[in-house]
């Protein structure tokens, strides 16, 4: 789960990360008391979304910059009505974009120079991370691949925790000196701290700044938490911004399916995650495009079936489904009973391929054929791809 | 032959009184699996479907079955602290069922790992499996046949296609290991590939990956080296857009790292035979071996 920068600025200031001061707003109406309760002068607008690259983003009305450092508050109120309910599309967003439902307005640091300061989860050993670099501001695998000298990375023991020494490493890698070495000593340490109490899975600090006064502070920040911990942090699974989710894919959450949007046009629903990953990549490999990731787990019955069905068909999209089951210990005949019950109680205009395999699939295959729906069976997983690649192609 | 587990091994089945527990340890058992005991702390003195005792604590059980091996089917919040007893209990095999652990909880189980001679196969995992000898998993054993073609999978219904593959081939598999979908777990494709290729057993190996992390590449860089056996290899995962988790937790492209292609890319390089569609995993594999 990811949270936005306003929010991750809050549990900032809860752990002591110094970030510059500034005042959200939802509603045109609330922008002049959120600017007045900022101190006279310039103000920097910032779009709150979950992507990265607002600065370099372009709003669907052609409105350039999803970040806006500016002189006055009265360019900043223009600025923010530009913003809120705009679409802001960045790298990191797709062509759709992402509508801003939150503009953040802050006070304008003098920036002496820009750092980059993360930690995450390191797969390879098992361990967080911390990654720090003097570059700042700029994407961290383009200076790791263009100057990874430039990168420290410190290894922290799970079951020890961040040692006073592996923090002072960081800061002297950063090349901090005197006050501004305590403050980002002190910055990394609360850091870590708050990364490990929340389980987070990213903090991200870029760019992290030395001011033109000599403090170091978090200018950005970015925040994901491990959803599996998210049960012991009700705290934090009340950020949860349903706004940034695909409606699909919340409404398949309430029914314990596993959904991802996709934009092709071919739907697939799939017991297990790595078939149905590898369901999405046979229909690509005989040349259609999934509309989606759909995991219905190992033990789905008639209702999630129904439920998947109707989830898949709100995406006006999609043109054909491929139903690809290997029965286990769930057995083929209670699957395709299910998708039989569900093809009736849902409306299914576009052409349906079912392949079974596994348990029964003899007995499933048969109440397939017995029923009188339009259902088309396959034997193999190439052949119900091709077939439904073929058909949709043709509808 | 086989790794890890064979007829010999002794199972307790940690959470065996819970829904799933008790549901995979009948079919378990059908299968033929020797489960000598149960744990269900506060339950201990129970006998589970007349057949296997009840234990409070993973040490009486040991103490009083000679359990060896563990299933570990304990519900999320509970399962780290349940890894760690069977730890400690001195069990050398623990496999754990269980999705949904909490990564943190996982990094500090991996600490106390590398420091102990446990073996853990997952989390989030189907679980492992000797053909007609051990069943420790959630896998359907019908589909598996004896034989000597070792398996290596992130995922559960991916394997079971893989391995329904080879048996109607008439190919079976000396043990198939299902080594879960989570960002940390214990066996890694790298370590299952090493014990099968010490498996004299073993004539041939399928590696199963997906995206996310680099394991599949390590795997790679090992089997150039070290190993002789034919390998084939399937990476799930090419359609997946990045930054997204593709219902497994570690199944994550993130900043450009842990992508299809690259892993591809570094198994060719490997000599590994890798399949184009899921459909060809063992089609695949006989290309580069008859038995």
């Amino acid at each position: 789960m990811n949270i936005h920068e306003f929010q991750a600025k809050v549990l900032f200031e809860q752990y002591g990360i110094p970030v510059p001061g500034g005042q959200t707003a939802q509603r045109r109406e609330d922008f002049e008391k959120a600017l007045n309760a900022l101190p006279d002068g310039g103000v920097v607008v910032k779009s709150q979304i979950h992507a990265g690259g607002r600065g370099k983003g372009t709003f669907t009305d052609g409105y350039e910059g999803g970040v806006q450092v500016l002189a006055t508050k009265e360019e900043a109120l223009e600025s923010a009505g530009r913003m809120l309910g705009n679409t802001l599309v960045t790298h990191q967003t797709g062509p759709v974009g992402r509508k801003v439902q939150t503009v953040y307005f802050t006070e304008i640091s003098q920036i002496e120079k820009e750092y980059y300061l993360a930690i995450l989860l390191d797969r390879a050993t098992s361990k967080p991370v911390i990654v720090a670099s003097t570059e700042g501001g700029v994407d961290i695998e383009k200076v790791a691949s263009e100057a990874p000298e430039k990168i420290t990375r410190v290894f922290i023991d799970p079951i020890h925790g961040l040692m006073p020494y592996q923090a002072r490493q960081v800061a002297l890698g950063l090349g901090f000196k005197g006050v501004a070495f305590r403050q980002a000593v002190k910055i990394v340490q609360a850091l870590y701290r708050l990364f490990h109490e929340k389980d987070a899975s990213l903090v991200e600090i870029n760019p992290l700044i030395l001011t033109k006064e000599g403090n170091v502070e978090a200018l950005d920040a970015k925040m994901g938490f491990d959803d599996n911990a998210l049960y012991r942090h009700e705290d934090i699974s009340a950020l949860r911004d349903l706004n940034e989710e695909d409606p699909k894919e919340v409404e398949a959450s309430r029914h314990s399916l596993n959904y991802i949007a996709l934009d092709g046009n071919i739907a697939c629903m799939v017991n297990g995650a790595g078939l149905a990953m590898a369901t999405m990549d046979i229909i690509k490999h005989f040349g259609g495009n999934p509309a989606n990731f759909l995991d219905v787990g190992g033990g789905a019955n008639e209702e999630q079936v129904t439920q998947a069905f109707k989830i898949i068909l709100s995406d006006p999209n999609v043109k054909g489904i491929l139903v690809n089951i290997f029965g286990g210990i769930m057995k083929c005949d209670i699957i395709a009973a299910g998708i039989i019950g569900a093809a009736k109680s849902v409306h299914i205009e576009v052409p349906l391929v079912v392949r079974l395999e596994g348990t029964n699939v003899d007995r499933g295959k048969q109440l397939l054929k017995e029923s009188d729906l339009a259902i088309n069976s396959a034997d193999s997983l190439s052949e119900a791809a091709e077939k439904i690649v073929q058909l949709a192609a043709q509808n | 032959m086989s790794v890890l587990v064979d007829k010999n091994t002794r199972v307790v089945v940690q959470g065996i009184t819970g829904n799933n527990g008790s549901f995979h340890s009948r079919q378990c058992l059908e299968y033929g699996t020797n489960i000598v005991a149960g744990v269900t702390p506060g339950k201990g003195g129970q006998i589970f479907d007349d057949k296997v005792p009840v234990f409070d604590s993973v040490h009486q059980a040991v103490a009083e079955t000679g359990a060896n091996a563990s299933l570990v089917f304990v519900p999320p919040p509970f399962a780290a602290d349940s890894i760690l007893e069977a730890v400690d209990a001195g069990v050398g095999v623990v496999i754990c069922i269980t999705e949904g652990i909490p990564t943190r909880d996982m990094a500090e189980v991996k600490q106390v790992l590398d420091k102990s001679s446990t073996v853990l196969i997952g989390p989030n995992c189907p679980g492992i499996i000797t053909p007609g000898e051990c069943k420790m998993g959630i896998m359907p054993g019908y589909i598996h046949k004896p034989g000597k073609v070792g398996v290596i999978s992130r995922s559960g219904t991916l394997t079971y296609e893989a391995v329904w593959q080879l048996t109607v081939r008439g190919h079976g598999q000396s043990t198939c290991i299902g080594i879960g979908g989570d960002p940390i777990i214990g066996t890694t494709h790298m370590d299952a590939v090493k014990l099968f290729n010490a498996d004299p057993d073993t004539d041939a190996i399928i590696l199963i990956g997906e995206i996310g992390g680099s394991a599949e590449e390590e795997a790679a860089a090992y089997i150039k080296d070290f190993v002789n056996k034919p390998v084939a290899a399937f990476i799930a995962g090419m359609t997946a857009p990045p930054g997204r988790r593709m219902g497994h937790a570690g199944a994550i492209v993130s900043g450009g790292s842990g992508t299809a292609e690259a892993k591809i890319a570094a198994l060719k390089d490997a000599g590994i035979a890798v399949a184009e569609t899921p459909s060809v995993i063992a089609d695949t594999l006989l290309t580069v071996y008859s038995s």
